[in-house]
């Protein structure tokens, strides 16, 4: 909490030439919003990572770690983004490696274990379907660098759709082993997709600049689209119940520090270590 | 996934060339084979294009019958058009 409080006392001296024509409070909030878009790929990216090497057949194990490392590379531009908009000399790596679980700012759905591929594949389905819904919106974003990645990142990211949805089809509507695995991750995993269209202060702001979505926005269109592939899957939709939430201020599952603890470790131990 | 059946993989590296084959994979259907081709062969940005065909439809010559099939073809070198004087005036051929 201290480091957060010196970053809010910090962002009158902002005064890079991307948010030179913002007030400071405004570029603190493009600071947190970007700090969301990247931390949510990086870690996915990680939480894909694990499955290198233990793919279920060796074409999945491929295809996992190439999704991660897809955003692995959008969060690089996502979190580059972020460290030049707080202009206090911090590195996309730093903000990456060197920040504590309080100041990560990642969907709670993607910090969750990789449990059965039932579950990676829910969990990814979830997030990729409402990462296409926000990158189509962010194309037109008032800011030209958010437009440029997004557009960038939309490429990819329609591919990373199109293979968790049809993994869901394909297992949901598969056997009775696979039906069932399917149904439990999906009914386990809809705690966590309540957040994600909830706004904030910080999405008023970017809604008010004209710089991103309202996050309300896009649940109808997701909610229609996860209804339309689990009818196909023949999956029966999640009932409504209680909503896990918190990742918008810091507040995380236990799932994240260990997490993090794997992914940092390297640059805790040996600061500065380059390869 | 042990059921899978075999495919075997073709892509085109830039328009204008032919679909060279280039592996095998498992996978339950075409859409499946096509997304894993995608995947495992076209990392390092190989392709423009994908074929795959089940292996099992692939018709082979039999390695058993290869002198019969090939053998007769080796001492025909004037089938090779190598036996032309090109005209100095013929460039870039």
């Amino acid at each position: 909490m201290k480091k957060r409080g010196t970053r809010i006392a910090n962002c009158g001296l902002i005064s890079h030439s991307h948010s030179a024509a913002r007030n400071p409070h405004s570029a603190f909030h493009l600071f947190d919003y970007l700090l969301r878009l990247g931390d949510s790929c990086l870690i996915l990216s990680q939480r894909l990572g694990e499955w290198c090497g233990h793919g279920p057949v060796l074409e999945e194990d491929l295809a996992l770690t190439n999704v991660a490392l897809d955003l692995n590379g959008q969060a690089q531009l996502w979190l580059g983004y972020a460290a030049e908009t707080e202009a206090k000399g911090r590195t996309e790596d730093q903000l990456a490696f060197l920040r504590d679980v309080r100041e990560f700012r990642n969907l709670l759905l993607v910090e969750q274990e990789n449990g059965d591929f039932a579950m990676t594949v829910t969990r990814q389905f979830y997030f990729d379907l409402w990462h296409c819904l926000l990158l189509k919106e962010l194309l037109h974003s008032s800011d030209q660098r958010i437009r440029a990645i997004s557009e960038k990142s939309l490429k990819e990211v329609q591919y990373h759709l199109r293979r968790s949805a049809g993994w869901v089809v394909r297992l949901g509507d598969g056997t009775e082993e696979s039906h069932g695995r399917m149904q439990r991750a999906a009914d386990e995993l809809w705690q966590f997709t309540g957040e994600i269209f909830e706004s904030d202060v910080v999405d008023e702001a970017m809604v008010q600049e004209r710089i991103g979505p309202d996050p309300r926005k896009l649940q109808v269109a997701w909610l229609d689209c996860v209804k339309l592939t689990f009818a196909e899957a023949t999956l029966a939709l999640p009932e409504a119940g209680w909503m896990q939430r918190g990742s918008k201020c810091g507040i995380h599952t236990e799932r994240l520090g260990y997490l993090l603890a794997e992914m940092q470790f390297q640059q805790r131990a040996y600061p500065g270590a380059q390869w | 996934m042990k059921d899978w059946p075999l495919w075997e993989v073709f892509i085109r590296s830039q328009n204008g060339l032919a679909h060279k084959h280039v592996g095998s994979l498992h996978a339950a259907d075409a859409k499946m084979a096509i997304e894993n081709a995608r995947d495992v062969y076209t990392r390092r940005n190989e392709g423009v294009s994908i074929w795959v065909v089940r292996a099992i439809d692939i018709c082979a010559s039999d390695p058993g019958e290869k002198e019969a099939l090939f053998e007769p073809a080796k001492n025909k070198v004037y089938r090779h058009p190598t036996f032309y004087k090109v005209p100095g005036e013929v460039k870039n051929l």
